[in-house]
């Protein structure tokens, strides 16, 4: 906590709900997370270089334990992408799985206890404001539900070409008649838009949610020994459930990437 | 809920952690598991093919078998055959040996006993020579009497 103010449970959660934002010129939007943008590039190069290092080592023979389970967790992804995506794309697999490593392990952020490392930022890295769960700040979600959505673009032209994309914005889904294109074209504008939105906001929705809850509890355990008690033991009861939370958050994330490039890659 | 530029770097981190993934990590583990794959089949295929050949081999080994069994019973039955076969050429052969010893020796007692007879009769009839001679008390001329002594001799 800062010193030399007053903790209330106001100042107790938006203590944790502030990000350590830089700006970056002028402003509103030219404003950076910085708690944000190196959490992932830390958590990001930990895992890839996890991976990479697995698979600088990897053998056709028999694997190691470490090998075994990074080709579990490939195979997982390759057999949910081959289930849905059947286009000529050997990209989709493996954007599948990084998307699915990355938001699993920025979810798993979570875990980390907000308390403990709020005390650690402060007293060993001298940050007052740090939020450890990237996907807890609508930017992460949006960046990666906007890449998406550009790739689903980028494959509806690539399939399509650009006019048959564009013909399809018009005539499609209730038919080729020039009074019916508004509607068209409205129809496609709301579900381009839902898509990105959906996306990014039911993961965001679901960690920040994960984080104000565990906070929540926080405050009641401050309350008393009767507070602690039962405080602590639903956040432990939180936290357990929160670790299915996490996994599933991540897998639909990455279900719903493979399904909107495999989407893009019907037409009409 | 504010969008700002975290939004732009976050989307470039996630564009070059795809692009880390889909050149460095994904290709090499993927051609990994594909070689493995491929080793595991191989593998499960020539243990389907030894299988069929011992199969095979089992097969051929039990006709074998057979085959020898069917030719060792042919040969003890030839044998069997043989056998008594010989049994009954022996024992044909010996009692045509015993009844021709029989015979033999039928044939000498009753040559001997001829013999003896022959024999008999020459002393009895030397011995009624004698006797006679004794009775007339003179000597019996054996030429002059010739004829007498084979008749008495032919009557014995």
């Amino acid at each position: 906590m800062a010193a030399g103010t007053e903790l209330t449970p106001t100042s107790y959660i938006q203590h944790h709900l502030t990000f350590l934002a830089k700006p970056w010129g002028q402003g509103d939007f030219w404003t950076v997370h910085v708690d944000t943008v190196v959490t992932t590039l830390i958590v990001g190069v930990l895992c890839f270089g996890f991976l990479w290092l697995v698979t600088r080592k990897a053998s056709s023979g028999v694997p190691s334990k470490t090998q075994a389970f990074v080709e579990l967790a490939i195979e997982f992804v390759d057999s949910q992408v081959k289930g849905i995506y059947h286009g000529p794309s050997l990209l989709v697999a493996p954007i599948a799985l990084t998307t699915f490593v990355l938001v699993l392990m920025l979810n798993a952020m979570d875990f980390l206890p907000i308390d403990v490392m709020a005390w650690v930022y402060e007293h060993v890295f001298r940050l007052h404001n740090w939020r450890s769960v990237p996907t807890a700040d609508v930017n992460t979600t949006f960046a990666l539900a906007l890449a998406v959505f550009g790739m689903m673009i980028f494959y509806s032209i690539k399939v399509t070409g650009l006019g048959g994309w564009v013909h399809e914005l018009f005539c499609a889904p209730f038919g080729g008649n020039p009074l019916l294109w508004p509607f068209n074209l409205l129809f496609n504008l709301v579900e381009y838009l839902s898509k990105p939105l959906s996306h990014s906001l039911r993961l965001y929705g679901n960690m920040y949610a994960g984080e104000i809850i565990f906070m929540l509890l926080g405050l009641w355990a401050a309350t008393g020994v009767v507070g602690a008690l039962f405080g602590g033991v639903l956040h432990l009861g939180w936290a357990i459930f929160h670790i299915l939370i996490v996994a599933l958050q991540a897998y639909i994330f990455m279900m719903l990437t493979i399904v909107y490039i495999a989407m893009a890659h019907e037409h009409h | 809920m504010n969008i700002n530029l975290t939004l732009v770097m976050q989307a470039v981190a996630f564009a070059a952690f795809i692009w880390f993934t889909a050149r460095f990590v994904w290709p090499h583990l993927m051609r990994a598991i594909d070689e493995r794959q491929k080793t595991i089949a191989d593998g499960l295929a020539a243990g389907e093919q030894g299988r069929q050949n011992l199969a095979t081999a089992e097969k051929r080994a039990g006709e074998s078998l057979a085959e020898a069994k069917a030719k060792a019973s042919e040969i003890v039955a030839l044998g069997e055959k043989f056998k008594s076969e010989t049994i009954e050429q022996a024992k044909r052969d010996a009692k045509a040996e015993a009844d021709r010893i029989v015979a033999a020796a039928k044939a000498e007692i009753a040559q001997e006993a001829a013999r003896a007879r022959e024999a008999l009769r020459n002393q009895v009839a030397e011995l009624a020579v004698a006797g006679a001679a004794k009775i007339l008390k003179r000597e019996v001329d054996a030429k002059a009497h010739a004829d007498l002594l084979r008749e008495i001799q032919q009557q014995l």
